[in-house]
C-alpha cells in the first residue's frame, strides 16, 4: 500500500528466506576443515567418512543452528523492543538483560577459574539474565511509564558492567580474565547440540510470551493513551514484551555471548525495504537476523581472521558503520 | 449506515454522581448527564474546567474516585477493553504518530478494536476504511507518509482513523484547536455529519462559535461542575458566559444563525 516500499513484506520473507537456506548449506563447508558440498551433504545425512560425519553433525550443525536461532531471537527482539519503546534506539541490550547474563557468566568463569566446570558458564549467564528479568518485572508491574523502564534498563545495565568490572578486578589469575573478555567478546567456537538443548527451551518461552505482539505495537504508534482506546491493555503487552525477549535474549548471551547490533540494526535494514509498521518488521527482522548472524560466523572462520576473530567483534565492526549509513539514508522520513 | 453491532448495543451513555480526583483535587465533582446516539454533543468550559478527564473517565483512561457510568443497563467499568474500545472512539488532541506510517497504514489501525492479533482484516474491515478515508477526502494521499503532511491533512486521517472504528461515539479533543479557519469549518462539519442514529460523538472546543453551529447540544463545565446542558442556544446566555468565561460578548444576527464575540473581561 506504500509507494515507498521497495518489496512486499512476503517477498521480503521469501527472499530472506532462500538467502537464510543458502547460506546455511555455505556455512556448513567452513571451517577448520574446509568440505566441499558433497562431503557436507555425505556428512548430513551420516554417509562420508566417519570424521566427516563427527563434523558435520556434532561440530557443524548446532553451529549453524545456533547462528540462525541466536540471530533471530536478536533481530525479533530488536524490533519488539523498539516498536514497544517506539525508539529506533533500542536494541535486546536497552533493559539490560544482556549485561546481567554476562555478569553471571563472568562470576561462574571466577568461580571456576579453570575449565573444569567451564560447561555451567551458560547456566550462570541465564542465571543473571533471569534476575535481570524478575527486576524488570516488579518494576513493569507497578509503573506503566515507557521512559521508567527504559531508564531501569540503563540503571541494571550499568549496576551489571560495574559488577563485571568488579569481578574482572580480582581475576585471580591472568589467564582467568583473558577468558572472560574473550567470552564477553561472543562467539560460536565449538558449540555442541549440548548449547542448543540448553538455549532453545528459554527461547520457546520467550517466543511463546510475545506472540501476537504485533497488533498492540502497531497501536502504539499513536501514543500510548490512544493504544489503550484502541484496546491495548498496555501493562500486560510490556509484561510480555518484556519477559520474552528477556528469557530469549538471555539464553542467547548464555550460549554466544554478548553480541551487539543486531537487535539495532536489522529492523532499521528492515524499514528500508518494507516501510515502519512495527508487526510488519517483526517477522523479516527475525529472519535478517539470522543471516547476518550466520554471515558473520562464517567471517569468523575465514582465513583473515586467523581463527582468531570473535563474532561479537565482527558484528561490532561491520554494524555500526552499517548503522551509520541506515542512519543517514533514512535521516528524511524518520524527520 | 447502520452500526456495527458491538454485543452490548448502543444504548444511552448515562453518568451518575462522577468523582474524579488528582490528588486532593476535585477535577470532576458529582456529574451527572446522558449521551445518546444521534447528537453531537459540545463540551465547553474554562481551562481545567474537567472537559478531557470526563472523555478519560468515560474512556476507562483515569481512576473514578466514585459515581456510576454506564452504557444501557451495563456499567462502563465491567467492560473487557476491547468492549469498551469498540464502544468509543477517541480522537486525541495532538495525537502523536511514532514512526513515518503511511496514511493507509494509519486509518488500518481504527479497526484494531475488532480484530484480535492473529486476524487479518475483513472485508467489512477494508470497507469501513475505504469509507472513513472517503469521508475525511484523504483517498488522494492514501500512500503518503502522515508525518509528511500539513497540520490540516493529518488531522483528517486522524479523524478518518477514528471513523475506521465505526463506534457508537466518538470523542473528540479539541479536533479543531490548531487547525486554519477552512479546516476547522471543515472538521466540524465532518464530525456532523457522521452523526446518525447509530452514531454520536462528543467534542470538546473552546470557540463557541463552532459550538452552537455544529453541535445539537452543549455541555458546560466549570470547575469539576456541569453547569448548563441543553441547545446552544439556551445555554450560551449572557449570564453564563460571564460567570462561567468572565467575559461579556458582542452579538449580531446574520440570517438565520447568530454569532458572539467575546469583547471584555468582566468586571473590567
Amino acid at each position: 500500500m506504500n509507494k515507498s516500499n521497495l518489496i512486499s513484506p512476503l517477498g521480503l520473507n521469501g527472499v530472506l528466506g532462500i538467502a537464510l537456506v543458502l547460506t546455511a548449506f555455505a556455512a556448513g563447508f567452513f571451517g577448520q576443515a574446509d568440505l566441499t558440498g558433497e562431503q557436507f551433504l555425505a556428512g548430513l545425512l551420516g554417509r562420508a567418512d566417519a570424521a566427516t560425519n563427527i563434523i558435520v553433525q556434532e561440530l557443524r550443525l548446532p553451529r549453524i543452528a545456533l547462528a540462525i536461532l541466536c540471530g533471530a531471537v536478536l533481530g525479533y527482539s530488536g524490533a519488539l523492543l523498539q516498536g514497544l519503546l517506539r525508539n529506533p534506539l533500542a536494541d535486546p541490550g536497552v533493559l539490560g538483560v544482556s549485561a546481567s547474563a554476562s555478569l553471571g557468566a563472568v562470576i561462574t568463569i571466577y568461580l571456576g577459574s579453570t575449565s573444569a566446570i567451564s560447561f555451567l558458564v551458560p547456566f550462570g549467564a541465564i542465571s543473571g539474565a533471569l534476575i535481570a528479568t524478575a527486576l524488570l518485572v516488579l518494576i513493569s508491574m507497578r509503573e506503566t511509564s515507557v521512559l521508567t523502564l527504559i531508564l531501569a534498563g540503563v540503571g541494571i545495565s550499568s549496576l551489571a558492567a560495574a559488577g563485571i568490572s568488579l569481578v574482572m578486578n580480582f581475576a585471580p589469575h591472568p589467564m582467568t580474565l583473558q577468558e572472560m573478555i574473550l567470552w564477553m567478546m561472543g562467539s560460536l567456537e565449538n558449540r555442541t547440540f549440548y548449547d542448543l538443548y540448553l538455549a532453545v527451551p528459554f527461547m520457546a518461552a520467550g517466543a511463546l510470551c510475545v506472540a501476537g505482539a504485533g497488533q498492540g505495537l502497531n497501536a502504539l504508534s499513536l501514543g500510548e493513551e490512544t493504544a489503550r482506546t484502541l484496546g491495548v491493555d498496555l501493562k500486560r503487552l510490556r509484561l510480555r514484551v518484556v519477559v520474552g525477549t528477556a528469557l530469549a535474549v538471555g539464553a542467547t548471551v548464555a550460549v554466544a555471548g554478548a553480541i551487539g547490533f543486531v537487535g539495532l540494526v536489522v529492523p532499521h535494514f528492515v524499514r528500508a525495504f518494507i516501510g515502519f509498521e512495527p508487526r510488519k518488521l517483526l517477522f523479516p527482522s527475525a529472519l535478517m537476523g539470522a543471516l547476518v548472524l550466520l554471515l558473520a560466523d562464517i567471517i569468523t572462520r575465514l582465513p583473515i581472521g586467523s581463527g582468531q576473530l570473535r563474532l561479537g567483534v565482527v558484528m561490532g565492526v561491520i554494524g555500526a558503520p552499517v548503522f551509520l549509513y541506515i542512519i543517514f539514508k533514512t535521516r528524511e522520513s524518520m524527520r | 449506515m447502520t452500526g456495527e453491532m458491538t454485543g452490548i448495543g448502543a444504548g444511552d451513555i448515562a453518568v451518575r454522581n462522577l468523582t474524579v480526583q488528582y490528588g486532593s483535587k476535585r477535577v470532576l465533582d458529582g456529574l451527572d448527564l446522558t449521551l445518546r446516539t444521534g447528537e453531537l454533543v459540545g463540551l465547553v468550559g474554562p481551562n481545567g474546567a474537567g472537559k478531557t478527564t470526563l472523555l478519560r473517565a468515560l474512556l476507562g483512561l483515569v481512576d473514578v474516585k466514585s459515581g456510576e457510568m454506564t452504557v444501557g443497563e451495563t456499567a462502563l467499568p465491567s467492560l473487557a477493553v476491547k468492549q469498551r474500545a469498540k464502544l468509543f472512539a477517541y480522537l486525541a488532541q495532538g495525537g502523536p504518530v511514532h514512526w513515518p506510517l503511511s496514511v493507509q497504514s494509519v486509518v488500518e489501525l481504527g479497526r484494531v478494536p475488532h480484530n484480535n492479533p492473529w486476524q487479518t482484516m475483513s472485508d467489512a474491515d477494508h470497507q469501513h476504511i475505504d469509507r472513513a478515508i472517503e469521508k475525511t477526502g484523504v483517498g488522494g494521499f492514501r500512500g503518503r507518509i502522515v508525518t509528511s503532511l500539513s497540520g490540516g491533512e493529518r488531522a483528517r486521517v486522524m479523524l478518518a482513523r477514528a471513523l475506521a472504528a465505526d463506534a457508537p461515539y466518538l470523542f473528540a479533543d479539541e479536533p479543531s484547536a490548531s487547525l486554519d479557519p477552512h479546516y476547522q469549518l471543515e472538521m466540524m462539519a465532518l464530525l456532523h455529519e457522521q452523526v446518525d442514529e447509530h452514531h454520536g460523538g462528543v467534542v470538546v472546543m473552546h470557540d463557541l462559535n463552532l459550538a452552537q453551529h455544529y453541535c445539537d447540544r452543549l455541555l458546560v463545565l466549570d470547575g469539576g461542575k456541569l453547569v448548563a446542558d441543553g441547545k446552544p442556544e439556551d445555554v450560551l446566555t449572557d449570564e453564563l458566559l460571564e460567570s462561567v468565561f468572565g467575559i461579556q460578548v458582542a452579538r449580531w444576527q446574520d440570517g438565520a444563525e447568530s454569532y458572539l464575540v467575546p469583547k471584555t473581561l468582566s468586571g473590567l
